[in-house]
Protein backbone atom coordinates (compact mmCIF):
# COMPACT_ATOMS: atom_id res chain seq x y z
CA UNK A 1 0.00 0.00 0.00
CA UNK A 2 1.63 3.23 -1.08
CA UNK A 3 -0.39 5.56 1.09
CA UNK A 4 -3.91 6.77 1.53
CA UNK A 5 -3.10 10.08 -0.10
CA UNK A 6 -1.90 8.62 -3.35
CA UNK A 7 -5.22 7.06 -4.39
CA UNK A 8 -6.99 10.30 -3.60
CA UNK A 9 -4.59 12.24 -5.81
CA UNK A 10 -4.62 9.62 -8.47
CA UNK A 11 -7.53 9.27 -10.66
CA UNK A 12 -4.24 9.86 -12.51
CA UNK A 13 -3.59 6.19 -12.96
CA UNK A 14 -1.79 7.34 -16.09
CA UNK A 15 1.80 6.19 -16.31
CA UNK A 16 3.92 8.93 -14.84
CA UNK A 17 0.80 10.81 -13.74
CA UNK A 18 2.32 11.83 -10.44
CA UNK A 19 5.31 13.35 -12.19
CA UNK A 20 3.18 15.48 -14.49
CA UNK A 21 1.18 16.56 -11.48
CA UNK A 22 4.27 17.52 -9.47
CA UNK A 23 5.81 19.32 -12.44
CA UNK A 24 2.62 21.22 -13.21
CA UNK A 25 2.24 22.13 -9.55
CA UNK A 26 5.77 23.57 -9.47
CA UNK A 27 5.16 25.64 -12.61
CA UNK A 28 1.83 26.91 -11.27
CA UNK A 29 3.38 27.84 -7.93
CA UNK A 30 6.18 29.72 -9.68
CA UNK A 31 3.75 31.64 -11.88
CA UNK A 32 1.61 32.62 -8.91
CA UNK A 33 4.71 33.64 -7.00
CA UNK A 34 5.86 35.82 -9.91
CA UNK A 35 2.53 37.60 -9.91
CA UNK A 36 2.27 38.02 -6.13
CA UNK A 37 3.78 40.77 -4.03
CA UNK A 38 3.41 44.40 -3.09
CA UNK A 39 3.03 45.14 -6.76
CA UNK A 40 0.46 42.70 -8.15
CA UNK A 41 0.97 41.51 -11.71
CA UNK A 42 -1.86 39.42 -13.23
CA UNK A 43 -0.78 35.86 -14.00
CA UNK A 44 -1.59 36.19 -17.71
CA UNK A 45 0.73 39.19 -17.87
CA UNK A 46 3.42 37.15 -16.13
CA UNK A 47 3.06 34.39 -18.71
CA UNK A 48 3.18 36.98 -21.50
CA UNK A 49 6.31 38.62 -20.10
CA UNK A 50 8.08 35.28 -19.78
CA UNK A 51 7.05 34.05 -23.20
CA UNK A 52 7.96 37.34 -24.89
CA UNK A 53 11.66 36.72 -24.22
CA UNK A 54 11.62 33.86 -26.73
CA UNK A 55 8.46 34.41 -28.76
CA UNK A 56 6.95 37.58 -30.11
CA UNK A 57 3.56 38.10 -28.44
CA UNK A 58 1.23 41.04 -28.22
CA UNK A 59 2.26 43.32 -25.35
CA UNK A 60 -0.59 43.66 -22.85
CA UNK A 61 1.51 44.63 -19.85
CA UNK A 62 3.20 47.78 -18.65
CA UNK A 63 7.01 48.22 -18.73
CA UNK A 64 6.96 48.41 -14.91
CA UNK A 65 5.29 45.04 -14.70
CA UNK A 66 7.89 43.60 -17.05
CA UNK A 67 10.70 44.98 -14.94
CA UNK A 68 9.20 43.73 -11.66
CA UNK A 69 8.72 40.25 -13.05
CA UNK A 70 11.94 39.87 -15.00
CA UNK A 71 14.48 41.72 -12.90
CA UNK A 72 13.17 41.48 -9.35
CA UNK A 73 10.97 38.43 -9.00
CA UNK A 74 12.29 36.00 -11.59
CA UNK A 75 15.79 35.57 -10.11
CA UNK A 76 14.25 35.32 -6.67
CA UNK A 77 11.71 32.69 -7.62
CA UNK A 78 14.31 30.74 -9.57
CA UNK A 79 16.75 30.74 -6.70
CA UNK A 80 14.05 29.76 -4.22
CA UNK A 81 13.16 26.81 -6.44
CA UNK A 82 16.80 25.80 -6.89
CA UNK A 83 17.59 26.07 -3.18
CA UNK A 84 14.44 24.13 -2.27
CA UNK A 85 15.29 21.41 -4.78
CA UNK A 86 18.91 21.21 -3.58
CA UNK A 87 18.07 21.01 0.11
CA UNK A 88 15.26 18.48 -0.32
CA UNK A 89 17.39 16.32 -2.59
CA UNK A 90 20.31 16.42 -0.16
CA UNK A 91 17.97 15.55 2.71
CA UNK A 92 16.42 12.61 0.89
CA UNK A 93 19.82 11.24 -0.16
CA UNK A 94 21.28 11.61 3.32
CA UNK A 95 18.28 9.93 4.93
CA UNK A 96 18.81 6.97 2.63
CA UNK A 97 22.59 6.79 2.85
CA UNK A 98 22.60 7.13 6.63
CA UNK A 99 19.52 4.88 6.80
CA UNK A 100 17.84 7.25 9.16
CA UNK A 101 14.66 9.04 8.09
CA UNK A 102 15.16 11.62 10.81
CA UNK A 103 18.37 13.20 9.57
CA UNK A 104 18.51 16.37 7.56
CA UNK A 105 21.33 18.29 5.93
CA UNK A 106 22.01 20.09 9.21
CA UNK A 107 22.83 16.78 10.88
CA UNK A 108 26.11 16.04 9.12
CA UNK A 109 27.48 19.45 10.08
CA UNK A 110 27.32 21.05 6.65
CA UNK A 111 24.66 23.66 7.44
CA UNK A 112 26.35 24.91 10.59
CA UNK A 113 29.75 24.87 8.97
CA UNK A 114 28.47 26.87 6.02
CA UNK A 115 26.73 29.25 8.41
CA UNK A 116 30.00 29.78 10.25
CA UNK A 117 31.80 30.46 6.99
CA UNK A 118 29.18 32.95 5.86
CA UNK A 119 29.09 34.74 9.21
CA UNK A 120 32.88 34.95 9.26
CA UNK A 121 32.90 36.63 5.85
CA UNK A 122 30.13 39.02 6.89
CA UNK A 123 31.96 39.74 10.15
CA UNK A 124 35.05 40.68 8.22
CA UNK A 125 32.83 42.77 5.92
CA UNK A 126 33.99 40.91 2.82
CA UNK A 127 31.93 40.99 -0.35
CA UNK A 128 29.12 38.72 -1.52
CA UNK A 129 31.46 36.47 -3.45
CA UNK A 130 33.51 35.95 -0.29
CA UNK A 131 30.38 35.05 1.67
CA UNK A 132 29.44 32.42 -0.89
CA UNK A 133 32.98 31.05 -1.14
CA UNK A 134 33.59 31.01 2.59
CA UNK A 135 30.22 29.37 3.33
CA UNK A 136 31.02 26.71 0.78
CA UNK A 137 34.52 26.01 2.07
CA UNK A 138 33.50 25.92 5.72
CA UNK A 139 30.49 23.70 4.97
CA UNK A 140 32.73 21.20 3.22
CA UNK A 141 35.31 21.46 6.00
CA UNK A 142 32.70 20.79 8.69
CA UNK A 143 31.52 17.68 6.87
CA UNK A 144 35.11 16.48 6.45
CA UNK A 145 35.78 16.91 10.15
CA UNK A 146 32.58 15.09 11.09
CA UNK A 147 33.42 12.33 8.65
CA UNK A 148 36.98 11.86 9.88
CA UNK A 149 35.73 11.86 13.48
CA UNK A 150 33.28 9.09 12.63
CA UNK A 151 35.80 7.09 10.67
CA UNK A 152 37.38 4.40 12.79
CA UNK A 153 39.76 1.95 11.13
CA UNK A 154 38.55 2.80 7.66
CA UNK A 155 34.84 2.53 8.34
CA UNK A 156 32.21 4.99 9.41
CA UNK A 157 28.97 3.80 10.87
CA UNK A 158 25.90 5.90 10.11
CA UNK A 159 25.21 6.37 13.80
CA UNK A 160 28.66 7.70 14.70
CA UNK A 161 28.48 9.92 11.63
CA UNK A 162 25.25 11.46 12.88
CA UNK A 163 26.71 11.91 16.36
CA UNK A 164 29.92 13.43 14.97
CA UNK A 165 27.78 15.76 12.86
CA UNK A 166 25.92 16.93 15.95
CA UNK A 167 29.23 17.60 17.71
CA UNK A 168 30.62 19.58 14.79
CA UNK A 169 27.34 21.49 14.43
CA UNK A 170 27.35 22.44 18.09
CA UNK A 171 30.94 23.63 17.83
CA UNK A 172 30.23 25.72 14.73
CA UNK A 173 27.09 27.18 16.32
CA UNK A 174 29.14 28.26 19.31
CA UNK A 175 31.59 30.04 17.04
CA UNK A 176 28.70 31.66 15.18
CA UNK A 177 27.35 32.92 18.51
CA UNK A 178 30.78 34.25 19.41
CA UNK A 179 31.09 36.14 16.13
CA UNK A 180 27.57 37.49 16.50
CA UNK A 181 28.43 38.64 20.02
CA UNK A 182 31.57 40.38 18.80
CA UNK A 183 29.95 41.92 15.73
CA UNK A 184 29.52 45.65 15.46
CA UNK A 185 25.89 46.34 16.38
CA UNK A 186 25.79 49.35 14.07
CA UNK A 187 26.81 47.60 10.94
CA UNK A 188 27.73 43.92 10.68
CA UNK A 189 25.42 42.55 13.40
CA UNK A 190 22.11 43.16 11.59
CA UNK A 191 23.55 41.79 8.34
CA UNK A 192 24.72 38.65 10.13
CA UNK A 193 21.44 38.12 11.95
CA UNK A 194 19.33 38.53 8.80
CA UNK A 195 21.64 36.33 6.78
CA UNK A 196 21.52 33.62 9.43
CA UNK A 197 17.74 33.56 9.42
CA UNK A 198 17.76 33.06 5.70
CA UNK A 199 16.53 35.29 2.92
CA UNK A 200 16.29 35.46 -0.83
CA UNK A 201 15.98 39.27 -0.69
CA UNK A 202 19.38 39.99 -2.21
CA UNK A 203 19.20 37.63 -5.13
CA UNK A 204 20.71 38.17 -8.51
CA UNK A 205 21.11 36.06 -11.60
CA UNK A 206 24.74 35.43 -10.55
CA UNK A 207 23.52 33.50 -7.54
CA UNK A 208 21.03 31.64 -9.71
CA UNK A 209 23.97 30.40 -11.79
CA UNK A 210 25.90 29.35 -8.67
CA UNK A 211 23.09 27.27 -7.20
CA UNK A 212 21.87 26.06 -10.58
CA UNK A 213 25.37 24.98 -11.56
CA UNK A 214 25.93 23.10 -8.32
CA UNK A 215 22.50 21.49 -8.57
CA UNK A 216 23.40 20.27 -12.04
CA UNK A 217 26.92 19.09 -11.18
CA UNK A 218 26.18 17.53 -7.78
CA UNK A 219 22.44 16.88 -7.97
CA UNK A 220 22.44 14.97 -11.22
CA UNK A 221 24.98 12.34 -10.12
CA UNK A 222 23.13 12.05 -6.83
CA UNK A 223 19.81 11.37 -8.56
CA UNK A 224 21.54 8.85 -10.81
CA UNK A 225 22.90 7.05 -7.74
CA UNK A 226 19.36 6.47 -6.51
CA UNK A 227 19.44 2.69 -6.74
CA UNK A 228 22.77 2.57 -4.92
CA UNK A 229 21.18 4.67 -2.18
CA UNK A 230 18.39 2.09 -1.92
CA UNK A 231 20.97 -0.64 -1.38
CA UNK A 232 22.94 1.51 1.05
CA UNK A 233 19.80 2.09 3.10
CA UNK A 234 19.68 -1.63 3.95
CA UNK A 235 22.67 -1.24 6.23
CA UNK A 236 26.40 -1.53 5.77
CA UNK A 237 26.84 -5.27 6.06
CA UNK A 238 23.90 -6.10 3.89
CA UNK A 239 24.94 -3.59 1.25
CA UNK A 240 28.48 -4.92 1.33
CA UNK A 241 27.28 -8.49 1.00
CA UNK A 242 25.26 -7.38 -2.03
CA UNK A 243 28.52 -6.27 -3.62
CA UNK A 244 28.43 -2.51 -3.02
CA UNK A 245 31.57 -0.63 -1.95
CA UNK A 246 29.80 0.85 1.06
CA UNK A 247 32.37 3.32 2.32
CA UNK A 248 33.12 4.81 -1.09
CA UNK A 249 29.46 5.08 -2.01
CA UNK A 250 28.55 6.79 1.25
CA UNK A 251 31.47 9.15 0.87
CA UNK A 252 30.28 10.09 -2.61
CA UNK A 253 26.75 10.74 -1.35
CA UNK A 254 28.06 12.88 1.51
CA UNK A 255 30.33 14.91 -0.75
CA UNK A 256 27.57 15.60 -3.27
CA UNK A 257 25.09 16.53 -0.53
CA UNK A 258 27.67 18.83 1.03
CA UNK A 259 28.07 20.66 -2.26
CA UNK A 260 24.30 21.08 -2.58
CA UNK A 261 23.77 22.29 0.98
CA UNK A 262 26.80 24.56 1.06
CA UNK A 263 25.77 26.20 -2.21
CA UNK A 264 22.25 26.74 -0.86
CA UNK A 265 23.36 28.16 2.48
CA UNK A 266 25.90 30.41 0.80
CA UNK A 267 23.25 32.22 -1.26
CA UNK A 268 20.27 32.13 1.06
CA UNK A 269 21.53 31.72 4.62
CA UNK A 270 20.41 28.90 6.84
CA UNK A 271 17.07 27.41 5.85
CA UNK A 272 16.44 24.38 8.03
CA UNK A 273 13.60 21.87 7.89
CA UNK A 274 13.20 21.69 4.12
CA UNK A 275 15.66 18.82 3.79
CA UNK A 276 13.99 16.98 6.63
CA UNK A 277 10.31 17.50 5.86
CA UNK A 278 10.07 17.29 2.08
CA UNK A 279 11.50 13.76 1.67
CA UNK A 280 8.85 12.52 4.12
CA UNK A 281 6.16 14.11 1.97
CA UNK A 282 7.66 12.43 -1.07
CA UNK A 283 7.71 9.07 0.69
CA UNK A 284 4.12 9.44 1.81
CA UNK A 285 3.11 10.12 -1.78
CA UNK A 286 5.31 7.62 -3.62
CA UNK A 287 6.57 5.05 -1.14
CA UNK A 288 10.12 4.59 0.16
CA UNK A 289 11.91 3.77 -3.11
CA UNK A 290 14.68 6.35 -3.54
CA UNK A 291 14.43 6.04 -7.29
CA UNK A 292 11.20 7.98 -6.93
CA UNK A 293 11.83 9.82 -3.67
CA UNK A 294 14.92 11.68 -4.92
CA UNK A 295 13.42 13.31 -8.04
CA UNK A 296 10.08 13.84 -6.29
CA UNK A 297 11.83 15.56 -3.38
CA UNK A 298 13.48 17.93 -5.83
CA UNK A 299 10.19 18.95 -7.43
CA UNK A 300 8.35 19.20 -4.12
CA UNK A 301 11.22 20.99 -2.38
CA UNK A 302 11.33 23.56 -5.16
CA UNK A 303 7.57 24.20 -4.96
CA UNK A 304 7.64 24.31 -1.15
CA UNK A 305 10.47 26.83 -1.07
CA UNK A 306 8.78 29.08 -3.65
CA UNK A 307 5.58 29.02 -1.59
CA UNK A 308 7.48 29.79 1.61
CA UNK A 309 9.38 32.65 -0.03
CA UNK A 310 6.20 34.08 -1.51
CA UNK A 311 4.62 34.05 1.94
CA UNK A 312 7.79 35.52 3.44
CA UNK A 313 7.68 38.57 1.19
CA UNK A 314 3.94 39.10 0.91
CA UNK A 315 2.36 38.17 4.26
CA UNK A 316 3.46 41.34 5.98
CA UNK A 317 4.86 44.62 4.73
CA UNK A 318 8.27 43.69 6.10
CA UNK A 319 9.91 40.43 5.04
CA UNK A 320 9.70 37.48 7.38
CA UNK A 321 13.00 35.59 7.58
CA UNK A 322 12.82 32.31 5.67
CA UNK A 323 14.36 30.17 8.39
CA UNK A 324 11.62 31.35 10.74
CA UNK A 325 8.84 30.48 8.29
CA UNK A 326 10.25 27.09 7.27
CA UNK A 327 10.46 26.15 10.94
CA UNK A 328 7.01 27.51 11.86
CA UNK A 329 5.42 25.78 8.88
CA UNK A 330 7.78 22.81 8.81
CA UNK A 331 7.60 21.68 12.43
CA UNK A 332 3.82 21.11 12.58
CA UNK A 333 3.82 19.55 9.12
CA UNK A 334 6.60 17.23 10.21
CA UNK A 335 4.71 16.25 13.33
CA UNK A 336 1.64 15.47 11.22
CA UNK A 337 3.73 13.57 8.66
CA UNK A 338 5.33 11.43 11.34
CA UNK A 339 1.92 10.41 12.63
CA UNK A 340 0.64 9.71 9.14
CA UNK A 341 3.61 7.68 8.04
CA UNK A 342 3.79 5.61 11.19
CA UNK A 343 0.08 4.94 10.89
CA UNK A 344 0.48 3.82 7.29
CA UNK A 345 3.62 1.85 7.81
CA UNK A 346 5.54 4.04 5.38
CA UNK A 347 8.01 4.29 8.20
CA UNK A 348 8.76 1.99 11.04
CA UNK A 349 11.31 2.06 13.77
CA UNK B 1 32.82 -25.01 -3.94
CA UNK B 2 33.95 -23.55 -0.62
CA UNK B 3 37.39 -24.17 0.86
CA UNK B 4 38.11 -22.64 4.26
CA UNK B 5 41.55 -23.27 5.74
CA UNK B 6 42.74 -22.41 9.23
CA UNK B 7 40.36 -19.48 9.61
CA UNK B 8 40.81 -17.39 12.75
CA UNK B 9 39.14 -14.22 13.93
CA UNK B 10 39.23 -11.96 16.97
CA UNK B 11 37.63 -8.55 17.39
CA UNK B 12 40.83 -6.78 18.49
CA UNK B 13 44.48 -7.68 18.61
CA UNK B 14 44.24 -8.35 22.34
CA UNK B 15 40.83 -9.89 22.66
CA UNK B 16 40.50 -13.67 22.79
CA UNK B 17 39.97 -15.58 19.57
CA UNK B 18 36.32 -16.03 18.66
CA UNK B 19 37.54 -19.04 16.70
CA UNK B 20 40.82 -20.15 15.19
CA UNK B 21 42.20 -22.88 12.98
CA UNK B 22 38.72 -23.62 11.64
CA UNK B 23 38.66 -25.44 8.34
CA UNK B 24 35.86 -26.80 6.24
CA UNK B 25 35.28 -27.68 2.64
CA UNK B 26 32.18 -28.23 0.56
CA UNK B 27 32.06 -29.42 -3.03
CA UNK B 28 29.82 -27.86 -5.64
CA UNK B 29 26.21 -28.71 -4.90
CA UNK B 30 26.88 -29.83 -1.35
CA UNK B 31 25.06 -28.57 1.71
CA UNK B 32 26.94 -27.77 4.92
CA UNK B 33 25.52 -26.88 8.31
CA UNK B 34 27.25 -25.01 11.12
CA UNK B 35 25.98 -25.82 14.60
CA UNK B 36 27.04 -24.29 17.89
CA UNK B 37 25.57 -22.83 21.07
CA UNK B 38 24.45 -19.21 21.30
CA UNK B 39 27.35 -16.79 21.21
CA UNK B 40 29.90 -19.36 20.02
CA UNK B 41 30.53 -17.33 16.87
CA UNK B 42 28.48 -18.93 14.11
CA UNK B 43 27.46 -15.60 12.59
CA UNK B 44 30.99 -14.25 13.04
CA UNK B 45 32.34 -17.30 11.22
CA UNK B 46 29.98 -16.69 8.29
CA UNK B 47 30.88 -13.01 8.12
CA UNK B 48 34.59 -13.77 8.29
CA UNK B 49 34.45 -16.31 5.52
CA UNK B 50 32.42 -13.92 3.38
CA UNK B 51 34.92 -11.14 4.04
CA UNK B 52 32.32 -8.88 5.67
CA UNK B 53 34.78 -8.79 8.57
CA UNK B 54 38.48 -9.41 8.08
CA UNK B 55 39.77 -12.68 9.54
CA UNK B 56 43.30 -12.40 10.97
CA UNK B 57 44.22 -15.94 10.03
CA UNK B 58 43.62 -18.42 7.30
CA UNK B 59 42.24 -18.34 3.82
CA UNK B 60 38.88 -18.72 2.11
CA UNK B 61 38.38 -19.83 -1.46
CA UNK B 62 35.05 -19.65 -3.25
CA UNK B 63 34.73 -21.20 -6.66
CA UNK B 64 31.94 -18.98 -7.90
CA UNK B 65 29.92 -16.06 -6.64
CA UNK B 66 28.74 -16.17 -3.01
CA UNK B 67 25.57 -14.53 -1.74
CA UNK B 68 24.69 -13.90 1.88
CA UNK B 69 21.30 -14.24 3.52
CA UNK B 70 21.38 -12.41 6.86
CA UNK B 71 19.21 -13.43 9.80
CA UNK B 72 16.82 -10.65 9.06
CA UNK B 73 16.77 -7.30 7.39
CA UNK B 74 16.11 -4.20 9.35
CA UNK B 75 15.67 -1.25 7.07
CA UNK B 76 13.98 2.00 7.98
CA UNK B 77 12.47 2.00 4.51
CA UNK B 78 9.78 -0.64 3.84
CA UNK B 79 10.49 -1.40 0.19
CA UNK B 80 8.27 -3.56 -1.96
CA UNK B 81 9.33 -7.19 -2.11
CA UNK B 82 10.14 -7.01 -5.82
CA UNK B 83 12.29 -3.90 -5.36
CA UNK B 84 14.09 -5.60 -2.51
CA UNK B 85 14.72 -8.80 -4.43
CA UNK B 86 16.08 -6.88 -7.42
CA UNK B 87 18.73 -5.43 -5.11
CA UNK B 88 20.36 -8.83 -5.41
CA UNK B 89 21.46 -7.54 -8.80
CA UNK B 90 23.36 -4.59 -7.27
CA UNK B 91 26.74 -6.25 -7.76
CA UNK B 92 26.35 -6.16 -11.51
CA UNK B 93 25.08 -2.58 -11.70
CA UNK B 94 27.31 0.45 -12.09
CA UNK B 95 27.32 3.44 -9.78
CA UNK B 96 24.73 5.36 -11.77
CA UNK B 97 22.73 2.41 -13.05
CA UNK B 98 19.27 1.25 -12.02
CA UNK B 99 18.02 -2.29 -12.59
CA UNK B 100 17.04 -3.08 -16.16
CA UNK B 101 14.12 -5.13 -17.43
CA UNK B 102 16.49 -8.13 -17.48
CA UNK B 103 17.39 -7.56 -13.82
CA UNK B 104 13.70 -7.52 -12.92
CA UNK B 105 13.20 -10.70 -14.95
CA UNK B 106 15.91 -12.42 -12.89
CA UNK B 107 14.32 -11.09 -9.72
CA UNK B 108 10.93 -12.47 -10.78
CA UNK B 109 12.55 -15.79 -11.59
CA UNK B 110 14.19 -15.92 -8.16
CA UNK B 111 10.86 -15.12 -6.49
CA UNK B 112 9.24 -17.94 -8.46
CA UNK B 113 12.00 -20.33 -7.37
CA UNK B 114 11.16 -19.78 -3.72
CA UNK B 115 7.44 -19.49 -4.41
CA UNK B 116 6.76 -15.91 -3.39
CA UNK B 117 5.58 -14.42 -6.71
CA UNK B 118 2.33 -13.47 -5.03
CA UNK B 119 4.14 -11.23 -2.57
CA UNK B 120 5.91 -9.16 -5.25
CA UNK B 121 4.05 -5.93 -4.55
CA UNK B 122 3.75 -6.27 -0.79
CA UNK B 123 5.89 -4.25 1.56
CA UNK B 124 8.47 -6.03 3.67
CA UNK B 125 6.91 -4.71 6.88
CA UNK B 126 3.63 -6.45 6.07
CA UNK B 127 5.21 -9.89 5.83
CA UNK B 128 5.56 -12.66 8.40
CA UNK B 129 8.94 -13.90 9.55
CA UNK B 130 8.81 -16.90 7.22
CA UNK B 131 7.90 -14.78 4.23
CA UNK B 132 10.71 -12.33 4.97
CA UNK B 133 13.20 -15.17 5.11
CA UNK B 134 12.05 -16.37 1.70
CA UNK B 135 12.35 -12.81 0.34
CA UNK B 136 15.97 -12.63 1.51
CA UNK B 137 16.73 -16.01 -0.03
CA UNK B 138 15.13 -14.88 -3.28
CA UNK B 139 17.29 -11.75 -3.23
CA UNK B 140 20.39 -13.89 -2.86
CA UNK B 141 19.28 -16.18 -5.70
CA UNK B 142 18.59 -13.16 -7.91
CA UNK B 143 22.31 -12.46 -7.87
CA UNK B 144 22.72 -15.78 -9.73
CA UNK B 145 25.07 -16.91 -7.03
CA UNK B 146 26.90 -20.25 -7.03
CA UNK B 147 27.23 -20.31 -3.26
CA UNK B 148 24.49 -19.52 -0.77
CA UNK B 149 25.54 -18.62 2.77
CA UNK B 150 22.66 -18.29 5.23
CA UNK B 151 22.61 -17.20 8.84
CA UNK B 152 20.00 -19.17 10.78
CA UNK B 153 17.50 -19.21 7.93
CA UNK B 154 15.00 -21.24 9.95
CA UNK B 155 15.17 -19.52 13.31
CA UNK B 156 11.88 -18.14 14.57
CA UNK B 157 9.91 -20.04 11.94
CA UNK B 158 7.10 -22.51 12.51
CA UNK B 159 7.33 -26.10 11.18
CA UNK B 160 5.54 -25.27 7.95
CA UNK B 161 7.90 -22.42 7.16
CA UNK B 162 10.97 -24.37 8.30
CA UNK B 163 9.91 -27.05 5.83
CA UNK B 164 9.48 -24.46 3.09
CA UNK B 165 12.89 -22.92 3.65
CA UNK B 166 14.59 -26.31 3.78
CA UNK B 167 12.83 -27.32 0.56
CA UNK B 168 14.06 -24.12 -1.10
CA UNK B 169 17.63 -24.84 0.03
CA UNK B 170 17.40 -28.41 -1.30
CA UNK B 171 16.06 -27.07 -4.56
CA UNK B 172 19.01 -24.67 -4.77
CA UNK B 173 21.38 -27.55 -4.09
CA UNK B 174 19.77 -29.56 -6.87
CA UNK B 175 20.36 -26.58 -9.16
CA UNK B 176 24.07 -26.89 -8.40
CA UNK B 177 24.32 -24.20 -5.72
CA UNK B 178 26.62 -24.89 -2.79
CA UNK B 179 24.78 -24.12 0.46
CA UNK B 180 26.23 -23.30 3.87
CA UNK B 181 23.95 -22.38 6.75
CA UNK B 182 24.05 -21.97 10.50
CA UNK B 183 21.30 -23.45 12.63
CA UNK B 184 20.27 -24.31 16.15
CA UNK B 185 18.52 -27.40 14.90
CA UNK B 186 20.62 -30.54 14.36
CA UNK B 187 17.43 -31.96 12.87
CA UNK B 188 17.69 -29.52 9.96
CA UNK B 189 21.28 -30.55 9.40
CA UNK B 190 20.17 -34.20 9.32
CA UNK B 191 17.40 -33.30 6.91
CA UNK B 192 19.41 -31.62 4.18
CA UNK B 193 23.12 -31.32 5.01
CA UNK B 194 25.92 -33.47 3.62
CA UNK B 195 28.49 -32.17 6.11
CA UNK B 196 28.28 -30.46 9.43
CA UNK B 197 30.62 -28.30 11.48
CA UNK B 198 30.20 -28.35 15.26
CA UNK B 199 31.70 -25.38 17.08
CA UNK B 200 32.72 -26.59 20.52
CA UNK B 201 35.06 -23.79 21.46
CA UNK B 202 37.40 -21.16 20.02
CA UNK B 203 39.93 -23.69 18.82
CA UNK B 204 37.90 -26.85 19.00
CA UNK B 205 35.54 -27.93 16.28
CA UNK B 206 34.52 -31.01 14.41
CA UNK B 207 33.80 -31.05 10.69
CA UNK B 208 32.67 -34.08 8.73
CA UNK B 209 29.80 -35.98 7.16
CA UNK B 210 26.50 -35.63 9.03
CA UNK B 211 26.23 -39.27 10.01
CA UNK B 212 29.68 -39.34 11.59
CA UNK B 213 29.59 -36.01 13.36
CA UNK B 214 26.02 -35.78 14.60
CA UNK B 215 26.20 -38.44 17.28
CA UNK B 216 24.61 -38.49 20.73
CA UNK B 217 28.00 -37.93 22.38
CA UNK B 218 29.02 -35.00 20.22
CA UNK B 219 25.65 -33.26 20.56
CA UNK B 220 25.62 -33.81 24.32
CA UNK B 221 29.07 -32.28 24.52
CA UNK B 222 28.06 -29.36 22.35
CA UNK B 223 25.01 -28.34 24.34
CA UNK B 224 25.85 -29.81 27.76
CA UNK B 225 22.58 -31.71 27.88
CA UNK B 226 21.70 -35.33 27.08
CA UNK B 227 20.61 -35.65 23.48
CA UNK B 228 19.43 -38.85 21.79
CA UNK B 229 19.14 -39.45 18.11
CA UNK B 230 16.40 -42.04 17.64
CA UNK B 231 16.04 -44.00 14.40
CA UNK B 232 12.64 -44.17 12.73
CA UNK B 233 11.23 -44.96 9.33
CA UNK B 234 9.17 -42.75 7.06
CA UNK B 235 7.98 -43.86 3.59
CA UNK B 236 10.46 -46.69 3.70
CA UNK B 237 13.38 -44.37 4.38
CA UNK B 238 15.54 -44.46 7.51
CA UNK B 239 15.60 -41.21 9.48
CA UNK B 240 16.91 -40.07 12.81
CA UNK B 241 15.07 -37.83 15.23
CA UNK B 242 17.09 -35.56 17.50
CA UNK B 243 15.57 -35.50 20.95
CA UNK B 244 17.04 -33.39 23.73
CA UNK B 245 16.36 -34.77 27.21
CA UNK B 246 15.39 -31.58 29.00
CA UNK B 247 16.20 -31.54 32.70
CA UNK B 248 19.34 -33.60 32.18
CA UNK B 249 22.95 -32.48 32.30
CA UNK B 250 25.53 -34.19 30.17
Amino acid sequence: MTSQIAPALMPLRVRGGVWWLLGAFLVAVMLVSLSTGNYQVPVNHVVGILVSSWWPVEVTWTPVEARVVELIRLPRVLIAALVGASLALAGAALQGALRNPLVGPQIVGVSSGAALGGVLALFLALGTAAVIGSAFVFGALAMLIAYSMARVSGNSSPLTLVLAGIVVSAFCSALVSLLTYLANPEDSLPTIVYWLMGSFATTSFDKVWVVGGVLLLAGLPLVLMRFRINVLSLGDEEAQSLGIPVERTRWAVLALCTALVAASVSVSGVVDWVGLVIPHFARLLLGPDHRKVLPASMLMGAAYMVIIDTLARSLTSAEIPLGVLTAIVGAPIFAWLLRQSSRRGALHD
Amino acid sequence: MIEVTDLGYRHHARSPWVFKHHSLSLKKGEVGAIIGPNGRGKTTLLKALLGLIKPQQGSVTFAGLPAYVPQGTDTSFPYRVRDLVVMGRARTLGLFASPSREDYRLADEAMARVGIEALANRRLTELSGGQRQLVLIARALASQCDILVLDEPTSALDYHNQNRVLAVLEQARNDGVTVLFTTHSPQHALAIADSVLLMFGPDEYRFGPCDEVLTDQQLARLYNIDIRTLPFEHNGQAHRAVVPVFGSMA
